[in-house]
């Protein structure tokens, strides 16, 4: 039961991974062809624990219930909106789910509530392979995005700024002093207290994306923050007493 | 020679037109990503023969009549640039082209998984920026390329080769002139890795014993072409790993 590929290994469609092993497979970036393993995309094998599987570098958000998404307002209709989450099925947000109070269509109008252009921070609560994602707005935290900033990363890579049990993003957050919303569609939402340190934040972002596929990512993306800081001559523990 | 005479493809040391022997490919280009718009992209070159190649998708179906509640569809659509032959050639879809399109998309289908985004469609845009014979088998090339740098899932790269003969000699990736001359043009699309035929057109006359012959020719430069695609694919982000690994 031979595998032919290593931990972390680059691979292409078509590659064959593994032979007749007894692997479960639970992605779609890998596939099963006569007994065979192969793997599906472009991205890096991942062995462990009985399965095999390939982390994809490319390709759109597919969304998941309970996924915490930040949607674009894109339409809207008497009762909802239409709102664009970067990916091929376009969701679905219902008055029911954004308020907490009756809504009356007759006195009222949802643009009043969330216009075309509105970020939203959101959570799938339905979808399937025949209907489109149902959000919901209603939850703690979740709703109309008014102050901070957006950055757009490619969703397969999501996972590396947020790490293994969170440290990435944990230390994205001590770093840079910023409120860190990680929407699972490749959305990013920034609060800093500074201009300069979400700058900073973003870059590093942008930095992770980039270099999504390297080892070692947490403590280099940690020496470009600091460094970055340096460069500006910010002042960072001041902040923390602030805030 | 006189315009319009037959040249003289095969000369005494066995060479062709351009210099190549007949088993021999043209020098190959490829690069991936070339185009930040769209989802995925690819330029590939089989020496003069130029095509740029850009894959939107999986996204909403427009019109929404065409969407199927079980898979996504493919559509696509091989164009030559009205530059890209020595004549000026008219920008409208010809019926060779609408044509072409029809078989370098059903090269293409039968290795993307399709069922894994139902209700969506998967567009390719193959445009030809200078020909000179094998569009069709570097469009699909391309094609496929693209469509592994948008991330969409699919069973094997797919790599295409035209095989011809010329002077009664079976060569390998006919260019222009030896494809006007030739007495069989063959092109075999397939995928690499499980030797799975996904086009296969043929002009012309072959003994069955020559098409066999002239099988196995193409097979022997996918295989080659499919090294090239893989490479391509992996430099753009082994590149990184050794910017920032050392």
């Amino acid at each position: 039961m031979p595998i032919y590929v290593q931990n972390r290994e680059l691979v292409t469609p078509g590659t064959l991974l593994a032979e007749n092993e007894k692997f479960k497979l639970e992605s779609p970036t890998v596939f099963k062809y006569s007994n065979k393993i192969y793997a599906s995309t472009i991205g890096l094998v991942d062995i462990s624990n009985g399965r095999i599987n390939v982390i994809p570098l490319e390709g759109k958000y597919i969304p998941k219930v309970g996924d915490l998404v930040i949607g674009l307002i894109e339409d809207y209709g008497i009762t909802y909106w239409i709102v664009d989450i970067k990916s091929p099925y376009k969701a679905i947000l219902n008055v029911a789910e954004a308020l907490n109070r009756p809504f009356n269509p007759l006195k009222e109008n949802v643009k009043n509530i969330y216009d075309i252009g509105d970020y939203v921070l959101a959570r799938v609560i339905a979808f399937d392979r025949t209907k489109d994602p149902i959000l919901t707005a209603k939850q703690k935290g979740l709703g109309k995005i008014t102050k901070g900033r957006i950055v757009e990363i490619i969703p397969s890579r999501v996972p590396r700024v947020i790490g293994r049990k969170a440290s990435m993003i944990t230390m994205l957050k001590n770093e840079t002093k910023c409120q860190i919303t990680v929407g699972l569609n490749g959305r990013i939402w920034i609060i800093g207290p500074s201009p300069e340190l979400e700058e900073i934040a973003i870059l590093a972002i942008k930095k992770i994306e980039y270099e999504a596929h390297t080892s070692g990512l947490t403590d280099r993306i940690r020496n470009f923050i600091r460094k970055e800081i340096e460069k500006r001559g910010l002042k960072v523990n001041e902040i923390r007493r602030k805030t | 020679m006189r315009l319009g005479e037959k040249p003289k493809l095969i000369d005494e040391n066995g060479r062709r037109i351009d210099g190549r022997l007949p088993d021999e490919l043209r020098p190959i280009r490829m690069e991936v990503g070339v185009l930040k718009n769209a989802d995925g992209s690819a330029y590939v070159e089989y020496g003069n023969t130029k095509v740029i190649v850009a894959v939107y998708g999986p996204r909403e179906i427009h019109p929404k009549h065409l969407t199927l509640p079980d898979r996504a569809i493919i559509r696509c659509r091989y164009h030559m640039t009205s530059f890209s032959t020595t004549e000026r050639k008219s920008p409208a879809p010809t019926r060779r082209e609408i044509e072409l399109s029809k078989v370098i998309r059903e090269a293409l289908e039968g290795v993307i998984f399709t069922e894994l985004y139902p209700r969506t469609s998967i567009d390719i845009f193959i445009e030809v920026l200078q020909a000179d014979g094998g569009t069709r088998t570097a469009g699909i090339t391309a094609a496929s390329l693209a469509l592994a740098d948008a991330g969409i899932p699919m069973k094997d790269l797919v790599a295409g080769v035209a095989v011809g003969k010329v002077d009664g000699v079976l060569v390998l990736d006919i260019n222009e002139v030896e494809d006007e001359y030739s007495e069989v043009d063959l092109p075999v699309a397939m995928m690499p890795s499980f030797k799975e035929i996904t086009l296969l057109q043929m002009n012309g006359v072959l003994t069955e014993d020559e098409f066999w012959e002239a099988l196995k020719l193409a097979e022997k430069g996918i295989m080659k072409i499919y090294e090239v695609q893989r490479e391509t694919l992996m430099s753009r982000y082994s590149k990184v790993r050794a910017e920032v690994e050392e």
